[in-house]
C-alpha cells in the first residue's frame, strides 16, 4: 500500500453526491432494534455523526456493534425510533429509494464479502459499475487503488487465491473506490497483522482528510490510541454508554520526529 | 431501454458461469414442441370447420317423399327459381343403389320409404319459402332442408375441440411458466451473496433482474426454437404421409395467417418466460431490504 495517495480518485467528487453536504452524517432517534420477536439488541440510541468525523465502535462482543452498522448501511430497518442519513429520514423510506443513499456509504464486512467468482479488479469495479460508469471509467480508477492498496499485481486474481490480507483489501479497495461520504468497517483489522492493520488506518485516516465520515467497529485498542482527533462510541448491552455519544478519545499527543 | 440484452462482460461475469436454470431449456423445448403440435391441430381443425362451414352455408336439398315420380317437374321448377344454381337430382332408384350397401337386397323393399332429392345452392334464402310451396303444389310434403343444419352438430364439434386446443395451449403456456418461475427462484438461491453484495452497494432491484432476464430470455429462446424446430419436423411428416395416403388433400391446410401464428408461437412462449422470470425475481428480491 502506498502512502500519500495522489491520483484522480482522490481529487474526484463522490459519484453522486457533488455538492451535498449536511452537519450530521447521521442522526439516530431513539432507535431500537429487535430480530424476529426476540429481545431488543439495540436500545434508545440517540446520536449524530458529525460529516467529516472520525468515529471508533467499541463495546464487548454482543453489545450490537455489527447490528449498529447495519443500521448504518441500510441492511435494516429500525423496529422503533427514527434514523437520518445524509438528512434524509430513511427509517420507513420505500426500499426503491435506498439503492441512491448506500451508493453514498462504503462498507468494509468484519468477512470482507466478495464476490468469489470475480476478480479482484472486478470486485473493486463493482460499486462503479453499479452507479454506472463505462468500462473506460472503471479501469482507471481501478487500476489506481489496487495499485494503492498494493494490490496492482493480483488485480486478476479471485478472492480464493488471495490471503486473508489480501482479501481484507481488495475489500476495502471496494468499499472507498466510489469515494464515499460515509465509511463503515466492521473489524476492518481482525484479519491482517498489525503493520498492515496501520496501513489500513492510515488510508481511513487518508479518507477521513478528504472529508469522508468513517466510522470503525473494533476491539483494537491500539487502534483507537493511535487515531488521533477520533471519537469513541461506546456500546454495551445495545444501548450507548454515553447517551450523548459525545465521549472523546483523548488524543494523544503527535509523535516527535524521529 | 434494452440495455440488458447487451450486457458488458463485466456484466455478464456477475452471475459466474454457472447455466440459469439447467433443465430450463429442455422443459420449454418440450413445452414449446407440445404447444406447437396442439396449436397447429386447433388452426387445422378451424380451418376445416371454416372449409365445411363455407362449402354448404348455400347448400339445400329438396326432399321428396314417396321417389318423386315428377322428379323432372321438380327439378325445373327449382331451376326456374332465381338466384339457384348447381342443381342435382338423386331419384329414388339412385337413392336405393346407395342405400343398398348398408341395407342390402331390403333397399329394394317396396316398403321402405324412399325420398328423392333434389341439391342446390340459393343465393337468396329469401325466395325459399316460395319454392317450397310451389314444389308441394307438385309433390305434397315436399319440404327444403339447409345442409348447414344438418351438418351444425359436426361444427359444433369442432368448434368445441378448437377451443380445447386453445386451453391446452394455455395450459402448457401456463405450465412453462411455472417452470420458469422454479428455474428463477434456483438461480436466485444459487446467487444470493452476489445479490446482496449488490444490493449494500446500492444495486437496484431493476439492475439485478436484468442480468437473470437475460439469461432467462436466451434459454427460453433456445429452447422454445428447438421445440418449434421439431414440431415443424412431425408436421411436414404428418403432410406429406396424408399426402402420400390421399388423405387431406383438398381438405384442411394451414394457411399464412395459420404458419405465422405459429411461427411467433415460440417467440410468444420466450417473451412469456421472461416476462414470468423478471416478476418472479423482482417479487422476490422485493422481500428483502
Amino acid at each position: 500500500m502506498h502512502g500519500a495517495w495522489q491520483g484522480a480518485w482522490a481529487t474526484r467528487p463522490p459519484l453522486e453526491s457533488a455538492g451535498r453536504q449536511v452537519a450530521a452524517v447521521a442522526e439516530f432517534d431513539s432507535v431500537g432494534l429487535r430480530y424476529g420477536t426476540g429481545a431488543e439488541v439495540l436500545r434508545d440510541l440517540d446520536f449524530r455523526l458529525r460529516t467529516g468525523s472520525f468515529y471508533f465502535l467499541t463495546g464487548p462482543s454482543g453489545a450490537g456493534k455489527t447490528s449498529l452498522l447495519k443500521l448504518l448501511y441500510l441492511a435494516q430497518r429500525p423496529t422503533r425510533g427514527r434514523i437520518k442519513l445524509f438528512g434524509e429520514e430513511l427509517s420507513e423510506a420505500p426500499r426503491e429509494d435506498l439503492p441512491p443513499f448506500r451508493r453514498r456509504i462504503g462498507v468494509v464486512f468484519q468477512d470482507f464479502r466478495l464476490i468469489r467468482h470475480l476478480s479482484a479488479f472486478d470486485n473493486v469495479a463493482l460499486p462503479l459499475r453499479i452507479a454506472g460508469a463505462s468500462d473506460e471509467d472503471v479501469e482507471g480508477p481501478v487500476r489506481e487503488m489496487l495499485a494503492w492498496v498494493g494490490l496492482a499485481d493480483r488485480a486478476s486474481a479471485r478472492p480464493p487465491t488471495l490471503s486473508g490480507g489480501e482479501q481484507q483489501r481488495v475489500a476495502i479497495a471496494r468499499a472507498v473506490i466510489n469515494r464515499p461520504e460515509l465509511l463503515v468497517a466492521d473489524e476492518p483489522t481482525g484479519n491482517v497483522d498489525a503493520d498492515m492493520a496501520n496501513r489500513l488506518m492510515g488510508l481511513f485516516t487518508a479518507m477521513n482528510r478528504l472529508g469522508t465520515t468513517v466510522v470503525v467497529a473494533t476491539h483494537d485498542v491500539s487502534l483507537i490510541s493511535a487515531t488521533p482527533g477520533a471519537q469513541l462510541i461506546r456500546l454495551e448491552n445495545g444501548t450507548l454508554v454515553d447517551p450523548t455519544g459525545t465521549l472523546k478519545n483523548p488524543p494523544r499527543p503527535p509523535r516527535s520526529a524521529g | 431501454m434494452l440495455d440488458w440484452l447487451f450486457p458488458s462482460p463485466a456484466d455478464r461475469r456477475l452471475l459466474g458461469t454457472a447455466k440459469f436454470g439447467g433443465p430450463t431449456p429442455w422443459v420449454i423445448a418440450i413445452m414449446s414442441f407440445s404447444i406447437m403440435l396442439i396449436a397447429a391441430s386447433g388452426l387445422a381443425l378451424a380451418s376445416t370447420a371454416a372449409l365445411v362451414s363455407s362449402s354448404i352455408e348455400t347448400r339445400y336439398t329438396l326432399q321428396v317423399p314417396g321417389g318423386g315420380a315428377n322428379l323432372a317437374q321438380l327439378v325445373a321448377t327449382v331451376r326456374s327459381t332465381p338466384g339457384v344454381s348447381s342443381v342435382r337430382a338423386v331419384s329414388e332408384i339412385d337413392m336405393r343403389q346407395t342405400l343398398e350397401r348398408w341395407l342390402g337386397p331390403a333397399a329394394e323393399s317396396a316398403e321402405l320409404p324412399v325420398p328423392a332429392l333434389i341439391d342446390f345452392d340459393a343465393a337468396d334464402a329469401s325466395r325459399l319459402a316460395s319454392l317450397q310451396r310451389r314444389a308441394q303444389s307438385i309433390a305434397p310434403g315436399a319440404s327444403i332442408v339447409a345442409h348447414r343444419d344438418s351438418v351444425r352438430p359436426l361444427l359444433h364439434s369442432l368448434h368445441l375441440l378448437q377451443w380445447v386446443a386453445f386451453g391446452l395451449v394455455l395450459l402448457l403456456s401456463a405450465a412453462a411458466s411455472a417452470a420458469v418461475v422454479l428455474a428463477a427462484r434456483g438461480a436466485l438461491d444459487t446467487h444470493r451473496f452476489t445479490i446482496e453484495v449488490m444490493h449494500g452497494i446500492g444495486a437496484t432491484d431493476l439492475q439485478v433482474t436484468h442480468m437473470f432476464q437475460r439469461k432467462i430470455l436466451i434459454d427460453a429462446l433456445i429452447g422454445s426454437l428447438a421445440g418449434a424446430l421439431a414440431a415443424a419436423a412431425v408436421l411436414l411428416l404428418l403432410a406429406s404421409g396424408a399426402a402420400l395416403a390421399g388423405e387431406l388433400t383438398g381438405g384442411a391446410t394451414l394457411g399464412p395467417i395459420d404458419l405465422l401464428i405459429l411461427a411467433l408461437l415460440p417467440l410468444a412462449l420466450t417473451l412469456l418466460a421472461t416476462w414470468v422470470a423478471r416478476t418472479a425475481v423482482l417479487r422476490s428480491l422485493r422481500k428483502a431490504l
